[in-house]
């Protein structure tokens, strides 16, 4: 087994990552670390690589090559590790068929989560479930169902937390209303975030750097409030569409 | 290995279940349409026939062991379709749930619904023909043994289809018993089948349970020999279709198609 003497405060380090589909890269080898309590964004255009990348860190995706150490282990060699970590993503729902309840046990049992009702409790509580926690997910509001995907994420407490899109096809104010429980969640328990979306006014709110990929490479990183001064753009947006533009002069990592 | 995770699986089916009864048709209402047809058939042909044994115990005997393979197999691959047509495997595979402990929660749902669905055939069985699956005595348990393996292989074939091939491999999945009926000599003996036929018929530990079973209810003997040769081919069958399986579930990791089972394939 694979263990590296760490930093204790880096949760999450990607060292040469990629991945090849026939001969195309999605993701062409990538580098990153991620910090306990850092909210990192992870940017590009629509097939940059950025699924790619969560994908890989959570072990549903073989790598080409490269390495991924969380909490200074292989995941993919000890699956105990997964215990440290949860995600959301648009393109996988929790099963609508049960009730909130009945899907956070089961997922509670696979974390293998200690005093697992208070835990439920305490989970729906935070994110307002509490009322529905005896409804079938397939029955509830898009809004709705984004929360009960972010309480079966926090459900292990996880010390790294990948968002993909979590706020995609939501109204401003529950968008609102998800971006403040995480951010509180991610204070309260010195929790690292990796988060993708294409609303870079949420970006510019939330995450603490930002790292733009574009045909599977990080070709800029730094911070969102202050890189459209540093590129002389407006704002994260504008900055967002330049680059998926002209990648190649935006070329900086 | 954590049994917390394995029953984690069988619970979730649980949950399903009772849910929505319609689940509970796919349980009990196969099997009682089968031993009505086949117990009314069956005792019809019995009082037809000049055959100097009992047809309908014959036929009957292998009709209930026959559901029970059917059983097992439908058993363990269910739960899995119902993670297929609920998007789950991506919130499943990318947890502390290995795919050994996933596989695992399989059979054990498979072996809960199993014991409830064979019961309830034995029951009707009982209650309508007055037919008895106990006066094959201690030969049951090795019967039921085999059958249960050689089921289970077949469930782990068939989840690896879905694997390779996505959603519409559940088509295959319905039809693989039936296409292994003829060669399994369910209501007949092998000598009936094709010389060729008889020779694949063989190589399934299913063709050495019911030529047992029929040895045994018509002339009152049975042949440890293909007994054993029955045991250790379905072990075979099991060792196969679970390498088969982890192959599959891998080269899904590999191309992705775990987190995309409802893209079919790559």
């Amino acid at each position: 087994m694979l263990y590296l003497k760490f930093m204790d405060n880096i949760i999450l380090e990607i060292k040469n990552l990629k991945k090849t589909y026939n001969k195309i890269k999605a993701v062409d080898d990538i580098s990153l670390s991620v910090k306990k309590g850092e909210i990192v964004g992870l940017l590009g255009p629509n097939g940059a690589g950025k699924t790619t990348l969560i994908n890989m860190i959570l072990t549903v995706l073989e790598p080409t090559g490269g390495l991924i150490w969380i909490s200074g282990k292989n995941a993919r060699e000890n699956r105990e590790t997964l215990k440290d970590i949860n995600f959301t993503a648009v393109s996988t729902q929790i099963p609508g068929n049960l009730t909130i309840k009945e899907n956070l046990i089961i997922f509670g049992m696979i974390y293998g989560i200690e005093n697992l009702k208070e835990k439920i409790n305490q989970v729906a509580e935070e994110l307002d479930l509490d009322k529905l926690l005896n409804t079938k997910v397939g029955f509830l509001s898009s809004g709705e169902q984004t929360r009960v995907s972010l309480a079966k994420a926090l459900i292990n407490s996880p010390k790294l937390l990948l968002l993909d899109e979590p706020t995609a096809s939501l109204d401003p104010h529950i968008s609102a209303i998800i971006r403040l429980k995480i951010k509180e969640y991610a204070e309260k328990n010195d929790a690292a975030v990796l988060w993708t979306s294409h609303n870079m006014y949420e970006i510019e709110g939330v995450c603490d750097r930002i790292l733009f990929i574009s045909h599977g490479k990080i070709i800029l990183e730094g911070n969102p409030r202050e890189l459209p001064q540093q590129y002389k753009k407006k704002n994260m947006e504008e900055l967002f569409v330049a680059i998926a533009k002209e990648p190649l002069s935006f070329n900086c990592k | 290995m954590s049994f917390k995770r394995i029953f984690a699986i069988s619970l979730r089916f649980g949950y399903l279940l009772k849910h929505n009864k319609i689940r509970f048709i796919n349980i009990f209402a196969w099997a009682f349409f089968d031993i009505t047809v086949w117990g009314i058939t069956t005792l019809y042909l019995d009082g037809v026939s000049k055959a100097s044994f009992s047809i309908f115990t014959v036929l009957m005997g292998g009709a209930i062991l026959w559901l029970f393979l059917i059983r097992v197999q439908q058993g363990f691959i269910l739960p899995a379709l119902e993670d297929v047509w609920s998007r789950n495997f991506m919130n499943l595979f990318a947890s502390p749930l290995s795919f050994t402990e996933y596989v695992l929660g399989l059979i054990l749902t498979g072996f809960l619904t199993t014991i409830v669905g064979f019961s309830f055939i034995l029951i009707i069985a009982y209650l309508f023909f007055s037919y008895s699956i106990f006066q094959f005595g201690f030969l049951l348990i090795p019967f039921i043994f085999i059958l249960f393996i050689f089921g289970l292989a077949l469930g782990a074939f068939a989840f690896s289809l879905i694997l390779r091939f996505g959603a519409p491999a559940e088509w295959l999945i319905w039809i693989l018993p039936f296409i292994l009926s003829p060669l399994s000599s369910v209501y007949y003996p092998i000598s009936a089948l094709p010389i060729w036929a008889q020779y694949l018929a063989k190589t399934l530990p299913t063709s050495y349970i019911f030529e047992g079973m029929r040895n045994f209810l018509i002339n009152g003997i049975f042949s440890l020999e293909n007994l054993i040769i029955g045991f250790i081919v379905s072990f075979i069958y099991l060792a196969i279709a679970y390498w088969f399986l982890i192959y599959n579930y891998r080269l899904a990791i590999r191309n992705g198609l775990i987190t995309r089972i409802t893209a079919e394939s790559f």
